[in-house]
């Protein structure tokens, strides 16, 4: 079990810098997602706190312990790659065996620790089997029960359901995040799918270019981002933009976008300039009373709800929508949105502009 | 563009049944998504069209005419695979150009000019012109051998997986972008995948192939809402159709083995008492998992739900889907 503690660390190749400076804290026992697009180092910095890299500048803490220039044999963790491999002339029991037998561990106490961790990952059946012959499922068990076998601090995973196909990934998300809840031991996770990251994190960092742009609760991110970018990578169809310009103050509470006032969650900070006006899809309500106007001009069906798009005089918006409600391609309709959800972003930097909703995240992000 | 027909065709590798007598209508101007997990026999159906391989029995149709004596080439169609292979020493202009300057086309330079730049556009790459092939990203690499395929007008575009290896972000801007291709230039297109999303968005119809047989055949509301047997009913849905015995409730119609429940199908605040195992918030909807009698039901609840885990609450079927013993929906 470990406390990791990530402290200004940097790293560069060359002139090409892979992290900025970033810096946060994993809690004992939490699952932890690192997410962003590729080349946007978060793979780079799980290889640092595994010892993969050594860090250009700043610090690894596991457990309290600076391990920054340690090579990854001293660390006492556990890697599971997207690439699982294993030894193709081994059988599983072997294979889960084998980080044990090379530490120099009795036979008997490798047999009790073997069965255990094939009863955690409900694989007792299949243990004399060659790994040759086995699903794709099966031979991710067989490379997580080698990790955990070791009873290591933390376990790293880079991507570990990459490789396997839609239907299964979902389905070995939910095995992983059940087998976390029972071990409850720290899990750090590279992932790009941003539902991924929602679903089985109890913490995300989000990252671009090298940068954390923010850190927090998978909920508190997804609901207030503190950037353009978080808002956009976080959510499918991710938040709409209406771009506008205009001036507010400390404690307005309203926006005019194309002469309709909209309301915003109480603002905590003055804003002059070009401003966008962030709603997520689900906070859009078709509507005949509502005084912003928008056309429809696509519909997609996804079985519960709908994905509506409308062209404004604000940009495109979409809204999801139950599916069961009428949308007529080439309809003019008015645009309900739920205030109280709305984030306002400085236009030109990306940065959320502070108010009653963002104001406790934005402090500590 | 032209319609393709699909008539009992079969194929077999050795003991192996990759397809059983599979009839299927790809009308002009259609967008035809074929469903199904790894062995269902989605891809051979691809490459017996494209004539890389050839049936054993039953005729394939181009335009009204059998092409089964047709060489690919003679054909016309253009296949786009999951793995994008460009020619990395030449520029994506030069890649684009490519398959207009086979000798069987003879097409003029001017000619070819004019549709690179068409294509190009299309497919928001034109800043990207002379750029070397192995100097795009991902997503501009499969852009560019889309296009190779775009060039050529064929009469038809079979398409294998084409977004599977893109990160997540990039394929859902590539699915907008290929459903507003497919709508400008009206073209016929044979998709193939087993992501439900690429399937429910894109498709003007899916077709559900389960051990080489087309099991249902209709646009994305009919399979989802309709379903004609539990193997179709779990092909789409997130998150996936419960499925339970038909006891656990009353109401079920004779002969009923399993009562297949979609998070519309349960109504919250009456009914049986189910126990709440876990909240799993995913931003615009939050998972619900209930155990109820030992079995394990996933729905959908507010998205700052006051629920834990612990609590109970009650649910009850609506307007589920019931299936027999094997599995054939019979309500």
């Amino acid at each position: 079990m470990a406390e990791i503690v990530i402290r200004n660390l940097r790293k560069t190749f060359g002139d090409f810098t892979a992290v900025q400076s970033s810096s946060f804290r994993i809690e004992d026992g939490e699952f932890f997602m690192l997410l962003g697009p590729s080349g946007c180092g978060k793979t780079t910095t799980l290889r640092m706190i595994a010892g993969l890299e050594l860090p250009s500048a700043g610090e690894v803490y596991i457990d309290g312990e600076e391990v920054g220039q340690k090579p990854a044999s001293q660390r006492d963790i556990a890697f599971v790659f997207q690439m699982f491999a294993l030894y193709p002339h081994m059988n599983v029991r072997r294979n889960i065996a084998y980080p044990l037998v090379s530490q120099g561990m009795p036979r008997a106490q490798v047999r009790a620790k073997v069965a255990e961790v094939a009863g955690i990952l409900g694989i007792e059946d299949i243990l004399d089997r060659p790994v040759g012959g086995l699903s794709g499922g099966d031979r991710q068990r067989v490379a997580l029960g080698r990790a955990i076998v070791r009873n290591p601090k933390c376990f790293l995973m880079d991507e570990p359901l990459g490789a396997l196909d839609a239907e299964f990934r979902e389905h070995m998300a939910e095995e992983l995040r059940a087998l976390h809840d029972r071990m409850g031991a720290t899990t750090v996770y590279v992932t790009h799918d941003q539902l991924e990251a929602m679903q089985m994190g109890d913490k995300i960092v989000v990252m671009n270019h090298g940068v954390v742009e923010q850190f927090g609760t998978p909920q508190d991110i997804y609901d207030k981002p503190a950037t353009m970018f978080v808002a956009d990578f976080i959510g499918s169809p991710p938040m709409n933009f209406l771009r506008f310009h205009g001036s507010v103050a400390t404690g307005d509470a309203r926006v005019r976008l194309h002469h309709q006032a909209l309301t915003v969650p109480a603002l905590r900070e003055p804003f002059d300039g070009g401003m966008v006006y962030g709603v997520r899809p689900e906070h859009v309500r078709l509507s005949d009373t509502a005084g912003y106007r928008g056309e429809i001009i696509a519909a997609e069906y996804l079985g519960t709800t709908q994905i509506v798009t409308l062209k404004t005089h604000n940009g495109e918006v979409k809204a999801r929508i139950p599916s069961d409600q009428r949308a007529r391609m080439g309809e003019t309709v008015g645009l309900d949105f739920n205030g109280t959800t709305v984030t306002l972003f400085d236009s030109q930097s990306g940065r959320a502009i502070r108010s009653d909703l963002n104001e406790g995240v934005l402090s500590h992000g | 563009m032209a319609e393709v027909t699909l008539h009992e065709v079969s194929k077999r590798y050795g003991a192996t049944v990759a397809l059983d007598r599979v009839t299927l209508t790809i009308a002009d101007g259609a967008f035809v998504v074929l469903l199904g997990p790894t062995g269902a026999g989605k891809t051979t159906t691809l490459r017996l069209i494209s004539g890389l391989e050839a049936p054993d029995g039953g005729d394939i149709l181009i335009g009204g005419r059998s092409v089964l004596r047709d060489t690919p080439a003679q054909r016309d169609v253009a296949m786009v695979f999951q793995q994008y292979s460009l020619y990395p020493h030449m520029s994506v202009r030069d890649n684009l150009a490519f398959p207009l300057r086979s000798p069987v086309l003879r097409t003029p330079e001017d000619e070819i000019a004019r549709k690179v730049r068409e294509v190009a556009e299309v497919l928001r790459i034109e800043g990207k012109l002379e750029n070397k092939a192995t100097a795009l990203s991902g997503g501009e690499m499969q852009r560019v051998s889309i296009g190779r395929a775009l060039v050529r007008d064929p009469q038809l575009f079979l398409m294998d997986e084409p977004l599977s290896s893109l990160d997540a972000k990039l394929r859902a801007d590539l699915r907008v972008e290929l459903k507003r291709i497919h709508a400008t230039l009206g073209a016929t297109l044979l998709y193939v995948t087993h992501d439900q999303i690429e399937a429910m968005t894109m498709a003007t119809e899916i077709g559900v192939l389960d051990q080489g047989r087309l099991v249902q055949f209709g646009t994305p509301r009919e399979v989802y809402e309709n379903p004609v047997s539990l193997y179709v009913a779990a092909r789409l849905g997130l998150p996936r159709i419960n499925t339970l015995p038909a006891g656990l409730f009353a109401g079920a119609p004779a002969g009923a083995k399993t009562i297949g429940l979609r998070p519309e199908h349960i109504r919250q605040g009456a009914g049986r008492p189910a126990q709440v195992m876990r909240i799993e918030p995913l931003g615009d909807q939050t998972r619900l998992h209930l155990r109820l009698d030992g079995h394990d039901i996933i729905t959908l609840t507010d998205v700052h739900t006051d629920l834990e885990p612990g609590d109970s609450i009650a649910i009850e079927p609506r307007n589920a889907l019931y299936f027999d013993a094997t599995g054939a929906r019979i309500a």
